[in-house]
């Protein structure tokens, strides 16, 4: 029984959730203040963790569940960033008529999902999170359910996701197969000969966790789950889900795969160019802010691979840096987009940005800032993110993977560097509505705060990181 | 000694633009966030002629340094400057103020976020001579494309968005192998301090391929042929200040650079790679001459210029020696100084006319005579007329090219011939000959502030043309360093060959 006080997080959340159903079934109307219980739950999450993370590694129930630094810090910025999107969308689910008391809730049991996937140490646990935080995703998708775009992206979603989620399952099964144990520690040690059953199995596992993290070839659905997602659901998507596939990503890479890196390198590798060329790219044309963001995610995500790739410590704490200053980036870019209001209408066209710097300078001057560190321009924290991952890439002498990354990002500099053009040298449209909610606001202020002034003090998140080892 | 000069230097600006950030002016025009603005940057001035004057000018390591912790462990905030920087942090905190004093004339949109953003880049620009570290460097390095990308998209002329774009992704895409180097370095030497890598040294099978990434970067900013095509479009769409800050500085980060890094990092492939910076440096020479030759925009023309100055920088710096080394130096310098007042000199009849063409002005001596002479000093500082700045930095590069390769010095010669020619039948064609534009005579002479910022450059082209001793101390002891280095290793290299 001792054992339960390791995962009282997540007892907490679950109880919580169960506690918040109830009280909405009983009580009429009460999506806001459920709303706003699951903040502070959040919030008292986010305390229970914290107070976990001075603890060594614990293995937990039959050594399938595992708490160590690597799970400790991304179920804090997991959370952290949980409770900053919950800050920036009240005021829009409010707008559009969407302040229902199954939506904190779904956003709870995602939160829920994932950190089981974090935690886990056993395909079977895993697999539970995975899909716990999926099916939440899936309604979540579509939860503008009278928007056509939303339910199509829903629908799709369902689709493809149900179909890496079997690639996946197929994956552990001839892992299982081939290695004799489900749990990451023993399918290590059975899996050190030369083994093409479990090697079958990291491909098609890989696919699958590919597809949650929406690394090209597999990221079809991003763009249209994107766009028509409500833009609150949509920044959820473009962080959370991305925290949590990362920990899985490394947690698989380096521990039941850690032998056969030679098999994966190349995979991953391949992904990460991939996803950083084509986010690159496709980027280009588009016309609609959020689904410019689903392309650009597309190719951080290459970067943040391009640093598991390494099979370095170095690299995996560089990615992990990535992926904190990329959820900072997109909380202060989908903040900005939250504020273009005008009228209980909420805009999210490119267009509709023309001129912004006129009226709004405070607002345009943070997108500023987000975009140029979207793009990787130093002084700001983008830089730095990449400037990590090059950093263990080149230390592995992947000079090709370095080189590549980083003409990708002078193409993607075109597109960020397109949407201020449109800020800062365009004609002036309407005014947009100044008044806005507190946890907007203060959302704002943080992480534009945040990423101008990382350079003053860049050691920070890189302290804490550098306990995560591996290897 | 504990005052950390440096840092204040390069902060100051950003406070002051904080600063301006900050206040709310009652009335529209901001007059008094330019006073702010003005303030600063002489005060900025001032602090780095004190720099100057306690300055130990025999000395040949860098001097007011500061070191400290930034990157954990790994990489160091390292600032410090020798005889060669502190000479381009001068030029950098002079030409600031002129440039805000003249932001009226061409400015009238958005004031206050132009201020903000020059003093940031009078930041960045401090920021680049001063650093001892390579990452410290790249960063300011790129964060000047910020501002700079904003000053020509958002106060530029018609076709400014393209010329933003091209100025920004050119630069960006010549830096980011500059980065690949960089964190090469890191790993193959184990830091990225300046003053260690040049004790150390870097293996010489690693130096080609660094050497070529960082000239990937410099020959863009610099600019060399072929990769010079956006210095023009960004020079004829930025506003004036704009072309000022550009011309006078940015475009000496990689002058600075090839003597900072190229050669003091890379001795070996720098010599290897002699002869193919002679050749990009005479055609910049030569063919962005006549090229200039041809030009029927003024700014377009001056931008063709400085093209074929910079390629006698780059011709200079390559010579490896005494003089063509100190020649690049004082040419950069001068160029600042010269293109600064060309470009500020076309500002004030652009302001009056409207139009930068050159066949829609004529005659203006009669009209406009202190500017006749001014605009005179200016294009025979351009020229390199005996008196002027122009000429030191020339012969001085001529001479060292003469020791190294009699051809190449021949051929740049030529480039002195065609540069008179261009510039005096500019001066010609605007300045002599008959008013044939009725309009023209409407214009009025130059203004006080416009008397002010022109013979603020007037005096440095001719007192450092006459006397360019004071510049040359500065520089001599640190030139001669770098030099020594340079053939101490590569003769270590020979001998490790055999």
């Amino acid at each position: 029984m001792e054992n339960f006080q390791y995962i009282l997080p997540e007892i907490f959340i679950s109880v919580s959730i169960m506690l918040f159903l109830l009280v909405g079934v009983f009580k009429k109307n009460s999506g806001s203040l459920i709303y706003n219980l699951s903040n502070i739950s959040l919030v008292i999450l986010l305390a229970l963790i914290i107070n976990l993370s001075s603890l060594d590694t614990i293995y937990l129930f039959n050594e399938s569940y595992l708490i160590d630094n690597l799970s400790n810090y991304m179920k804090m910025i997991l959370v952290g960033s949980g409770i900053f999107v919950m800050l920036t969308g009240s005021k829009y689910i409010q707008v559009i008529n969407l302040n229902k008391i199954e939506y904190p809730i779904l956003i709870l049991s995602s939160i829920l999902g994932m950190m089981i996937m974090i935690s886990s140490n056993d395909l079977i646990v895993f697999y539970m999170g995975l899909e716990l935080q999926s099916l939440a995703l899936y309604v979540l998708a579509s939860f503008n359910r009278d928007n056509l775009l939303s339910t199509e992206s829903g629908l799709k979603y369902f689709v493809l996701s149900a179909l890496s989620s079997g690639l996946l399952l197929y994956g552990c099964s001839l892992t299982y197969g081939f290695s004799e144990s489900t749990n990451f520690d023993q399918i290590l040690i059975n899996s050190t000969e030369f083994n093409y059953g479990t090697t079958f199995g990291i491909v098609f596992i890989l696919v699958g966790l590919a597809f949650k993290i929406s690394a090209v070839p597999f990221h079809m659905w991003a763009p249209d789950v994107y766009q028509g997602s409500p833009t609150s659901v949509t920044l959820f998507f473009a962080i959370l889900p991305k925290i949590a596939a990362l920990s899985v990503f490394i947690k698989f890479l380096y521990t039941p795969f850690a032998n056969m890196n030679d098999q994966w390198q190349t995979i991953i590798v391949f992904i990460s160019i991939a996803s950083m060329i084509f986010g690159a790219v496709a980027a280009i044309g588009q016309k609609n802010l959020k689904r410019l963001i689903a392309y650009s995610s597309i190719s951080h995500m290459g970067y943040a691979l391009a640093g598991l790739a390494t099979v370095s410590n170095q690299g995996i704490q560089s990615s992990i840096t990535y992926i904190s200053i990329y959820l900072v980036m997109n909380l202060a870019f989908f903040s900005c987009l939250f504020m273009l209001k005008r009228n209980d209408n909420y805009f999210d066209n490119i267009e509709d940005l023309s001129g912004l710097s006129k009226k709004h300078p405070i607002l345009s001057f943070s997108l500023l800032i987000v975009l140029f560190s979207l793009a990787g321009i130093p002084p700001l924290a983008g830089f730095f993110a990449k400037f990590y991952v090059f950093l263990a890439v080149i230390e592995q002498s992947m000079y090709f993977l370095a080189i590549v990354g980083l003409l990708a990002t002078v193409v993607a500099a075109f597109y960020y560097l397109r949407i201020i053009k449109i800020i800062y040298f365009d004609p002036e449209k309407e005014e947009y509505e100044t008044s806005h909610n507190l946890g907007l606001k203060i959302t704002l202020a943080i992480s534009t705060i945040f990423i101008l002034a990382y350079f003053i003090y860049p050691s920070g998140i890189t302290e804490i990181v550098s306990k995560i080892t591996m290897i | 000694m504990n005052f950390p000069i440096l840092s204040s230097l390069i902060l100051l600006p950003t406070i002051g633009a904080l600063f301006i950030l900050f206040t709310k002016s009652s009335s529209g025009k901001y007059q008094s966030s330019k006073y702010v603005a003005l303030f600063i940057s002489l005060a900025n001035f001032l602090l780095s002629l004190y720099l100057w004057y306690v300055f130990d000018k025999n000395s040949v390591d860098f001097q007011f340094v500061e070191n400290r912790e930034w990157l954990s462990g790994f990489i160091n905030y390292k600032v410090g400057i020798d005889g060669i920087s502190i000479l381009f942090v001068i030029l950098t905190t002079f030409i600031t103020p002129i440039c805000i004093i003249s932001v009226n004339a061409t400015i009238t949109n958005r004031l206050k976020d132009f201020l903000i953003a020059i003093l940031i880049m009078e930041t960045f620009m401090i920021g680049v001579f001063c650093s001892l570290d390579l990452v410290v460097f790249y960063l300011f390095f790129e964060a000047g494309l910020i501002p700079m990308f904003l000053i020509i998209g958002i106060w530029g002329g018609e076709r400014r968005v393209y010329s933003a774009f091209k100025f920004f992704l050119y630069t960006l895409l010549g830096s980011v192998l500059m980065l690949v180097a960089i964190i090469s370095i890191y790993w193959i030497t184990g830091t990225t301090d300046v003053e260690k890598l040049y004790e150390l040294g870097i293996n010489a099978e690693y130096q080609n391929l660094l050497w070529l990434a960082f000239f990937s970067s410099f020959a863009v900013k610099t600019p060399m042929w072929p990769v010079h095509t956006w210095l023009p479009d960004a020079h004829v769409e930025a506003p004036t200040v704009g072309s000022v800050l550009l011309a006078a500085i940015l475009l000496k980060m990689a002058g600075y650079g090839f003597i900072r890094f190229s050669l003091g990092l890379f001795p070996i492939a720098s010599e290897n790679f002699t002869m193919l910076v002679y050749i990009l440096s005479l055609i910049a020479i030569i063919y962005t001459s006549l090229v200039a030759l041809m030009q029927e925009d003024m700014k377009k023309l001056i931008a063709y210029s400085s093209v074929a100055h910079m390629g006698f920088v780059t011709l200079g710096i390559f010579t490896m020696t005494q003089q063509g080394i100190e020649g690049s130096i004082f040419q950069m310098i001068s160029h600042g100084l010269v293109s600064a007042a060309l470009f500020l000199s076309v500002g004030v009849i652009y302001e009056r006319h409207h139009t930068r063409l050159i066949n829609k002005y004529g005659g203006l001596v009669s009209i406009m005579p202190r500017y006749a002479i001014v605009f005179m000093v200016f294009t025979l500082g351009a020229l390199g007329l005996p008196g002027t700045t122009g000429f030191i930095g020339e012969f001085l590069i001529l001479m060292g090219a003469f020791e190294k390769n009699i051809l190449v010095a021949m051929i740049a010669s030529l480039g002195v011939i065609l540069g008179a020619a261009y510039m005096l039948w500019l001066f010609k064609r605007v300045v002599f000959g008959e008013i044939n534009n009725q309009e023209l005579k409407s214009m009025k002479d130059l203004k006080t502030f416009e008397i002010i910022t022109l013979s603020a450059l007037v005096i440095p082209i001719l007192f450092f043309g006459f006397y360019p001793e004071p510049l040359m101390n500065s520089i001599e002891a640190s030139v001669e360093n770098t030099l020594n280095m340079y053939n101490f290793d590569l003769i270590n290299n020979l001998v490790s060959k055999d």
